[in-house]
């Protein structure tokens, strides 16, 4: 059976090579929410990838990632940089309804969680290890389990924000806290907001405001992309406790998402779009001297705008915690290494399992829905065409294809150290503590 | 010997209010502390000028490098027997690039505004009945903010401009029509109101001549209403002009509201100061659009009176 699934994909690889005819559409323009993850898109047009694939790019900076799908959606935009969780809610009806696919994976990590400075000062009474000049990470969510019972008994749930109900951040958040044994409420029919049964009320606040929102204390904590952890940090008002790639090492992240009806009309140009992202992460990630420049780049009122200094604080390698306790993080931002741009099916399915098990799929699916829907959303053999013709070019090394039907190997690189398969989404339900479990 | 001093009211009080304006502003912003640094004072309002400027000639150069590049490749495509098609360079737009591109959204709403209003408040002028039957609805939508139209205009724009490659880009038509919709009751109203109080003589006199309907319009009650036209056009333009930098800002639509909501987004220590430097040329440019306005009336209608 999966020997026959590969000789489709090689077939199908195939075909796309021998047809590299020109781009049915070579003036495209491409959508980005200002955060550093955005950087493939970026070098791939400053780096002239786009041109050397006869692909002249307009890159158009959106408000939020609710007007960013609207605009694939219309054909306002051929494609753009999107949360993980966006093409597959969009294709499944969570929010707005579309068929959206990708072929292109942006980038591992680059989140973090941070709380307000109170909250850590309570979880270190109660946890007095964490009381140390350089306290030991990762940091479970445990600890902060007293803190929650004490705003519980006073009749003040503790909460916490993220940026979008499908973003990366809701999932991860909730991960980390049902990891320690703190209930982060679901989603049900009646309850769109995701806080039945909650023990932290979580809502949404989009990423620029999340350290004001915190200052004010309308939250006490909150999950989000760079710079805004690191700000917290500068402005003095908080703590980060843990950055994704301690909930789950090498997460996927961000995915450069189009509509179906658009990789249906222009399958030339999406397979030279892939190429050109590959070679922009294979850049990012080849020196360090290169993520350097990259910031620079990024620093252009055009791109992500924000300082030089504080995107350098999170491209470049390292993270600061509490003031002062700068670590080495070579891992928080990953664009190529450990076949990152892959789009492994199993990424895909990790999403729709944390969809089931917080509620927003409302009723309990089949092993083979889960394997269905992704590869509705998921499309590696775009992928797969782009980097055999990059091989053929001299530009990618044959050991950067990963060899997979689609699926990772099993994956334990968990802060709880439940296992995960996406070949078997409901065991993996089975088997975590807190949620839905089938 | 009043003239001297008549002069030097004139010029004197408004250079003496600015400079005023300038040293409380100056004073105040070193005392303001946001979280993005302290709000910028007017030299360094001068100095993100420069710096949009300098970004500006930056991307010409960029787009002189890709036209460069652009015919080298057609050389190559060319000797090799092969097509070439023209390519436009696709850089970010920069400052001036959205002062255009809000200038001509601004102008094509407010010239299909016009051709909307300008006949139907000559109708609503001149017939009683027609008036009496559209007031309600005038007076329903006049208030309506271009927020509220927004939403719906770009859904309609959306669901209607659906062939491969239509005329105007989506964004574009959105914004203008939106502009359009809030724009249109100035010259509507002015319109049917300055038709309204031609003097009954002239009708008379029309009447005796037997006039037709059009010919009277034309001879008689345009050129006397024609002061109101004009006062309902330069508020319509002033409108448009603002309800355009909101539409920007909302839809993400290209222009100077995009260019304010991109630097807002930026956070950075420039943020401040160029998000200003935006605000005095939407000032400057509503200001010049409104005197452009005053001159044509003046130049069409011999009201040496209007300001």
């Amino acid at each position: 059976m999966k020997r026959m699934r590969g000789g489709r994909t090689l077939a199908a690889v195939g075909a796309l090579l021998s047809l590299a005819a020109a781009p049915e559409k070579d003036e495209l323009k491409l959508g980005f929410i200002k955060l550093t993850d955005c950087a493939p898109l970026v070098l791939a047009k400053e780096l002239g990838y786009f041109e050397d694939e006869d692909l002249y790019v307009t890159l158009e900076a959106q408000a939020n990632w609710k007007i960013l799908l609207d605009r694939v959606i219309s054909g306002e935009l051929d494609g753009a940089h999107m949360l993980a969780g966006q093409p597959i809610g969009a294709t499944l009806g969570i929010g707005t309804q579309a068929h959206v696919v990708t072929g292109f994976s942006m980038d591992l990590n680059g989140n973090a969680i941070t709380v307000s400075n109170d909250v850590w000062k309570r979880m270190q009474a109660a946890q007095p290890a964490l009381a140390a000049e350089k306290p030991p990470h990762p940091i479970s969510a445990a600890a902060l389990r007293p803190v929650v019972e004490e705003f519980q008994a006073a009749g003040q749930p503790l909460r916490m924000g993220m940026v979008f109900p499908l973003s990366t951040h809701n999932y991860e958040l909730r991960y980390w806290l049902a990891a320690g044994g703190i209930h982060p409420g679901l989603y049900t029919a009646s309850d769109a907001t995701g806080t039945t049964d909650a023990d932290v009320l979580i809502s949404v606040t989009p990423p620029p405001q999340m350290p004001a929102t915190l200052e004010q204390g309308t939250i006490q904590g909150y999950c989000v992309g760079e710079p805004w952890n690191q700000q917290a940090v500068a402005k003095g008002i908080g703590v980060p406790v843990i950055t994704d790639l301690e909930i789950w090492k090498n997460n996927p992240e961000k995915v450069f998402g189009v509509s179906a009806q658009w990789a249906e009309r222009n399958p030339e140009t999406h397979v030279r779009l892939v190429k050109a992202l590959i070679r922009a992460g294979q850049w990012l990630d080849a020196t360090p001297e290169n993520r350097h420049t990259a910031v620079k780049i990024l620093a252009r009122p055009e791109y992500v705008g924000a300082d030089a200094s504080v995107i350098a604080n999170s491209m470049t390698g390292t993270f600061e915690y509490e003031k002062g306790d700068r670590r080495e993080l070579p891992d928080f931002n990953v664009f190529f290494r450990d076949h990152a741009t892959y789009p492994y099916y199993s990424d895909g399915v990790w999403y729709l399992t944390q969809m089931r098990r917080w509620g927003q799929i409302g009723e309990a699916k089949s092993d083979a829905w889960y394997d269905e829907t992704i590869r509705r959303v998921y499309k590696p053999e775009i992928w797969r065409a782009a980097a055999e013709r990059l091989i053929a070019e001299g530009k990618l090394g044959p050991s950067d294809v990963p060899e997979t039907d689609g699926y990772a190997p099993k994956d334990d690189g968990f802060i709880d150290g439940v296992a995960y398969d996406g070949r078997a989404p409901n065991a993996y339900l089975r088997s975590l503590a807190i949620g839905q479990k089938d | 010997m009043g003239e001297p001093r008549t002069w030097l009211i004139k010029l004197g009080a408004p250079l003496l209010a600015f400079a005023l304006f300038l040293a409380l502003w100056a004073t105040a912003a070193a005392r303001i502390q946001t979280s993005i640094g302290a709000l910028p004072g007017p030299m360094q309002v001068v100095e993100a000028g420069r710096s949009l400027v300098a970004d500006h000639r930056a991307e010409r150069v960029k787009a002189a490098e890709f036209e460069a590049r652009m015919a080298a490749k057609r050389e190559a495509a060319l000797a090799a027997g092969e097509t070439w098609k023209e390519r436009r360079y696709t850089g970010s737009p920069t400052f001036p690039d959205q002062i255009a591109t809000s200038l001509a959204t601004v102008f094509t709403g407010f010239l299909f505004a016009s051709l909307v209003a300008l006949p139907l408040g000559v109708l609503c002028g001149t017939s009683s009945t027609v008036y009496a039957a559209l007031n309600p609805l005038i007076q329903l939508f006049r208030p309506v903010s271009p927020l509220a139209w927004l939403p719906i205009v770009m859904i309609l724009v959306s669901a209607l401009s659906t062939s491969g490659e239509p005329l105007f880009e989506k964004a574009f038509l959105s914004s203008a029509i939106t502009v359009a919709l809030c724009s249109l009751w100035p010259t509507l109203v002015n319109t049917a109101l300055g038709v309204a109080s031609v003097e009954r003589d002239h009708l008379n006199v029309a009447r005796v001549l037997r006039l037709s309907w059009a010919v009277r319009v034309r001879k008689i009650v345009i050129p006397s209403a024609l002061p109101w036209i004009f006062t309902g056009l330069r508020l319509s333009l002033g409108v448009g002009w603002m309800v355009l930098i909101a539409a920007e800002m909302l839809a993400q639509n290209p222009g100077l509201g995009k260019f304010v909501w991109d630097m807002f987004q930026n956070g950075s220590s420039e943020t401040l100061a160029r998000i200003m430097v935006a605000v005095f040329t939407i000032g400057s440019i509503g200001f010049a659009l409104d005197r452009i306005m005053v001159l044509l009336q003046r130049a069409v209608s011999h009201d040496v009176r209007a300001t």
